[in-house]
C-alpha cells in the first residue's frame, strides 16, 4: 500500500487493519505521534489527514490510501504553532503536545478563542489546564499577522 | 553577584524544541534491539491463595518470570517491605502481579494463555472496617476539653472524598538492559535513586551494576514516584533471565488497573467556636484507604493530617488519623499527598460553620487565618512569609466575593472559596534523613547542573539553569541540564514534596555560590581553558532553627509553606444536575516565582486537576477492580470543562529559598474542592462527598 506522509510517498507492509498510529511510528519511524488512550478519547495521536485532524489510533490504514497524511515531523519545526507552543508554554511534559498542534493547525490560521475551546475539546492535556494552550494558538496567530503585514510592506508576495 | 537576568524572566525551556517537533523521545519512542515483550499475568480476585498456574502454550520462545526466579529479596524496596515484586501464594487485590511472560512476538504474546486459579478468602473493603492500620498519627495542641468547653457553638460534619487517578497522558513504562552483569534501566519516572535501590534489593546486584536512566517522561503527578521500582522490577527480572532487553509500557487500561491512586478519605470534623466566629477547639479524625499495601501511605497521612486544620489559628486542637489495609490495589502518591483530601474537609466545614453562625464565609476565615507568628497545629511558629491574609484579601477583592455573594443568592449559580496552604519539602526530619546531594560541574561549554531531580513537565531543567545562571553571573543558554541518570548525577531526593526548586534549587545556588568563589574574576570559559573543568557537590543543610519530634508530632513540619486562595463560580443545570465551572480566581504566594510562566502553568494545571477531582474524576470500584479504567468513562477536564483562569502570584521571600523560592507543584490541587463544594452550597446544594456528580447533586437536591 502506498501512503504519502509529509509530503513523501512511502510503501508500506502491514496489513489493511493496521492502525494507522502503528504504521507511522513503526515502519515509518515517525515517534511525534503518541499514543494515550488506544481508544480516540485522548487525541495524543492526533494527525491531519487531509488538513483535518483525525485520531490515529482509530484509522485503519486502509482507509487513509491516497490522501496526505501530515505528522508534526511534517511541520518540520517552523511553524508558527511550534514556536509559539516553547514561548507561551503551551507545552509542559509534552506528551500532548504533537496532537494538540496539529489540532490548533487543522483550526486554521485565525481561530477564536470559541473556534479553539470546541476545537480541541477531542484533545486532553493534564499539565497546563489548557489556558497556556489557548494563549499559545493566540499568540501564533498574532505572530502570523504580524509576518504578513511586514512582508507586504516589503514587497508584494502571495 | 553579578545582575540578575534569568530569574523572574520567562525564558525558553530548556527541551521545548524537542517537545514542540516531535523529537523528544519518550520510553516508547526509543528503539532497542533484540527486544522483547513483557505481559504481566495478574490476579483476578481480591483476596485469596494461589492454587495453581497454567501456562496453556508452547513455551518455545518465551520466557517465564515468577518469584522464584527473583534473585534477590522478592519484595519492593520503599518504606515497609510488605508488598511482593510478584506474588509467592497470598494475593490481596485484583491486578495483583503473579508472574511475568515475555516473548518477542507481541501478538503471540497477547494471545498466549494463562490460567491462575486461586481459593478465594474474604476482600474487606471498608477503610474504618479494616482491622490493620499501616500507619496512625495522633497531633495534640492545647487541650480539646478546654477549648470545647470555651465554644458558645459546637458544629460537627462528615466529608468524604474518592479515589482520584494521575492520569499522565502517557502511560508507566520501562525498558531493562542486561549489561555489564549487571542491569540498566530507561524509563518513565520521577525518583531514579528509589528504582536504583528497588532494583539492587530485588536483584541483589552491588549499587554500581544497577544504573536508572530517566527517559523525557510525559506527566507524574506521584504517579510515577513509586510505582516506577514495581514496573522496573518486573522488566529487569525478565531481563536478567532471558540475557535480552525487556520491554514494559503499559496500556490505558492495564495503568489504570494497576497502579497506584489517591487515596480515598472519610473526614470528620467537630468544631467549638464563639459567635463571633473565633475557633477555639478543632477535633478532627482521618480515615484514610490505603488499599492493599503500605507503599507511602503513612507519609501521606502524615501530610494530610499536619494539614488537617488548615491555615487557621486555634489553641486547642485534637487530631486523629489511621489509614488502613483494604483488598484493592494500593494508593500512592497524587499531588498534594493527603493534604488535598484534609484541606477539602476542613474548608468544607468553615463554610458549614459560617452558615451556622450566619457569618459571611470570607469574614469567618479572616478572622481565624494564621498571621505571622501564630503557631500551626504541631506548634509551628510560622514566619513572616505566612501570607494566609493576604491571598484571602486579594481574592476576595479581585472577585468582589461578598458582593457578588449577594447577587447571585437565589439563582442557579453559587460562588465559593477555599483558603488553603501546602508545606514545602519532605515533613519533619525528612529532609534531613534525605541528605539529599546535588552538583555543579564546569565544562567546555559553561557548566552543567547534575542533579536527580526530573523534567515530568514542570521544568525542573529550566528553573534550575535560571537559579544557577544568575547565581554565577552568567547567560542562561551557557547552563546545560544533565539527564537524570544515576551514573551521572548524585542522588538529590526524589522529585516530589514541593522540593525540586525550594531545596535541590537551593542546593544548585549554593554549588555556584563555592563555584563563583573559585572562578574568581575568571569566566568559565576562561578558568576552564586556564585550569580545566571540576565538579562542586553540596549536601543538604538543616536550615538554623528548624526544630522535629516524629514521636510527639510537634515541632517544624516544613521549612516553609506556599499559601493560596481559590473563588469559583459553578451554575448548576436544573435539569440535568450537572455543575460546571464558570469562573475560576486563585490567589498563590509562593515565596519567588522564578520562572513566572513555568509557576503560573503549575498553578493553573493543578487547579483544573484539582475541578476534575471537584467535579468529575470518579473511580467505582466493583469486587475491588476499577470496572472504569478507561478515558471513555473515567472522564478528566477537557477544554470544555476548564473555565477561564485568573492567576494572580504574590511573592513572600523565604529566606532559605533559592531567591526567596518556595515550593509550588502540589499546593494548586488542594483548593478547588472545597470552593466548588462550598459554590454548590450557596447555590443550594449540599453536597459533602466528592467528587459532586450529576447522580451526588440529584440527591442533595431531592
Amino acid at each position: 500500500m502506498r501512503l504519502t506522509v509529509n509530503r513523501k510517498t512511502v510503501t508500506v507492509k502491514a496489513p489493511p487493519l493496521t492502525r494507522l498510529l502503528d504504521v507511522l511510528r513503526e515502519e515509518c519511524g515517525l515517534t511525534g505521534t503518541k499514543e494515550g488512550c488506544g481508544e480516540g478519547e485522548c487525541g495524543a495521536c492526533t494527525v491531519l489527514v487531509d488538513g483535518e485532524a483525525v485520531n490515529s489510533c482509530l484509522v485503519p490504514v486502509a482507509q487513509v490510501q491516497g490522501t496526505r497524511i501530515t505528522t508534526i515531523e511534517g511541520l518540520g519545526g517552523t511553524h508558527p504553532l511550534q514556536g509559539a507552543f516553547v514561548k507561551h508554554g503551551g507545552a509542559q511534559c509534552g506528551i500532548c503536545t504533537p496532537g494538540m498542534i496539529l489540532a490548533a493547525a487543522a483550526l486554521g490560521p485565525r481561530p477564536s478563542l470559541d473556534e479553539i475551546r470546541t476545537g480541541l475539546a477531542g484533545n486532553l492535556c493534564r499539565c497546563t489546564g489548557y489556558a497556556a494552550i489557548y494563549r499559545s494558538i493566540q499568540l501564533a496567530s498574532r505572530a502570523r499577522s504580524r509576518a504578513r503585514s511586514k512582508g507586504k510592506g516589503q514587497k508584494a508576495k502571495a | 553577584m553579578a545582575k540578575r537576568r534569568a530569574v523572574g524572566k520567562n525564558v525558553l525551556r530548556k527541551e521545548g524544541r524537542e517537545k514542540v517537533t516531535g523529537r523528544a523521545r519518550y520510553i516508547d519512542d526509543i528503539p532497542f534491539g533484540n527486544v522483547l515483550y513483557v505481559r504481566t499475568i495478574r490476579s483476578t480476585v481480591p483476596a485469596g491463595e494461589i492454587a495453581d498456574i497454567r501456562y496453556n502454550f508452547d513455551r518455545d520462545g518465551f520466557t517465564i518470570v515468577d518469584h522464584l526466579d527473583v534473585p534477590g529479596r522478592n519484595i519492593v524496596a520503599l518504606i515497609d517491605e510488605d508488598q511482593p515484586s510478584l506474588a509467592e501464594r497470598t494475593v490481596r487485590h485484583v491486578a495483583e502481579p503473579i508472574a511475568l511472560i515475555a516473548h518477542s512476538d507481541r501478538t503471540t504474546l497477547a494471545t498466549a494463555d494463562v490460567a491462575v486459579s486461586y481459593s478465594e478468602t474474604l476482600p474487606t473493603y471498608d477503610p474504618e472496617r479494616s482491622e490493620i492500620a499501616f500507619k496512625q498519627i495522633a497531633i495534640d495542641k492545647g487541650t480539646l476539653e478546654r477549648g470545647l468547653a470555651a465554644a458558645d457553638v459546637i458544629v460537627e460534619g462528615e466529608y468524604r472524598a474518592g479515589h482520584q487517578e494521575q492520569l499522565y497522558i502517557e502511560p508507566n513504562g520501562v525498558v531493562a538492559v542486561p549489561e555489564n552483569g549487571g542491569i540498566t534501566l530507561y524509563g518513565s519516572l520521577q525518583c531514579p535513586y528509589y528504582v536504583h535501590r528497588a532494583l539492587t534489593v530485588l536483584l541483589g546486584l552491588p549499587p554500581e551494576k544497577v544504573r536508572v536512566v530517566q527517559t523525557e517522561t510525559g506527566g507524574g503527578f506521584g504517579g510515577k514516584e513509586e510505582y516506577p521500582s514495581m514496573i522496573a522490577g518486573h522488566a529487569a527480572l525478565v531481563a536478567m533471565k532471558a540475557g535480552r532487553p525487556a520491554k514494559l509500557v503499559y496500556d490505558r487500561v492495564e495503568d489504570m488497573l494497576a497502579t497506584t491512586k489517591r487515596h480515598p478519605a472519610i473526614v470528620r470534623h467537630r468544631t467549638g467556636v464563639k459567635k463571633d466566629g473565633r475557633l477555639t477547639a478543632m477535633d478532627i479524625d482521618v480515615v484514610l484507604d490505603g488499599g492493599a499495601y503500605a507503599t507511602l501511605s503513612g507519609v501521606v497521612l502524615s501530610r494530610g493530617m499536619i494539614h488537617s486544620s488548615g491555615p487557621y489559628r486555634c489553641d486547642h486542637i485534637r487530631a486523629r488519623g489511621r489509614v488502613t489495609m483494604t483488598n484493592t490495589p494500593p494508593n500512592g502518591a497524587f499531588r498534594g499527598f493527603g493534604a488535598p483530601q484534609t484541606q477539602f474537609a476542613v474548608e468544607t466545614h468553615m463554610d458549614v460553620i459560617a452558615d451556622r453562625l450566619g457569618i459571611d464565609p470570607l469574614r469567618l476565615r479572616e478572622r481565624n487565618a494564621l498571621r505571622p507568628g501564630d503557631t500551626t497545629a504541631t506548634g509551628q511558629r510560622v514566619g513572616k512569609d505566612c501570607s494566609a491574609l493576604q491571598v484571602l484579601r486579594e481574592a476576595g477583592r479581585r472577585t468582589s466575593f461578598s458582593r457578588r455573594r449577594r447577587t447571585l443568592k437565589g439563582t442557579n449559580r453559587g460562588i465559593g472559596l477555599s483558603l488553603f496552604f501546602h508545606g514545602s519539602g519532605f515533613t519533619g526530619g525528612g529532609e534531613v534523613k534525605l541528605a539529599s546531594k546535588a552538583s555543579l560541574a564546569l565544562t567546555e561549554r559553561g557548566v552543567q547542573i547534575r542533579v536527580a531531580s526530573t523534567e515530568i513537565g514542570q521544568g525542573t531543567r529550566t528553573m534550575h539553569a535560571q537559579i544557577v545562571a544568575d547565581t554565577l553571573g552568567i547567560a542562561y543558554d551557557q547552563v546545560d541540564v544533565s539527564i537524570a541518570d544515576t551514573a551521572m548525577v548524585p542522588d538529590s531526593g526524589p522529585t516530589v514534596a514541593s522540593r525540586t526548586c525550594m531545596i535541590v534549587g537551593r542546593l544548585l545556588q549554593r554549588c555556584a555560590e563555592d563555584m563563583r568563589t573559585r572562578l574568581g574574576r575568571m569566566t568559565p570559559a576562561a578558568y576552564f581553558k586556564k585550569h580545566g573543568g571540576f565538579v562542586v557537590t553540596k549536601q543538604y543543610e538543616k536550615p538554623p532553627g528548624l526544630e522535629w519530634d516524629d514521636e510527639t508530632y510537634r515541632g517544624d513540619a516544613y521549612g516553609s509553606y506556599g499559601w493560596a486562595c481559590d473563588v469559583v463560580e459553578v451554575e448548576v443545570d436544573p435539569i440535568t444536575y450537572q455543575a460546571t465551572p464558570v469562573a475560576f480566581t486563585t490567589v498563590h504566594e509562593i515565596g519567588r516565582a522564578i520562572h513566572p510562566m513555568l509557576a503560573a502553568g503549575q498553578i493553573e494545571g493543578g487547579s483544573s486537576q484539582g475541578l476534575g477531582y471537584a467535579l468529575l474524576e470518579e473511580v467505582v470500584m466493583r469486587g475491588g477492580k476499577m470496572a472504569n479504567a478507561q478515558l471513555t468513562n473515567y472522564i478528566i477536564p477537557t477544554t470544555l470543562d476548564t473555565p477561564p483562569m485568573t492567576i494572580k502570584i504574590l511573592e513572600q521571600p523565604y529566606k532559605h529559598g533559592p531567591f526567596g523560592a518556595k515550593g509550588v507543584g502540589e499546593m494548586p490541587i488542594d483548593g478547588p474542592a472545597p470552593a466548588v463544594v462550598n459554590a454548590l452550597r450557596h447555590a443550594g446544594v449540599v453536597v459533602s462527598e466528592i467528587p459532586a456528580t450529576p447522580e451526588r447533586i440529584m440527591k442533595a437536591k431531592l
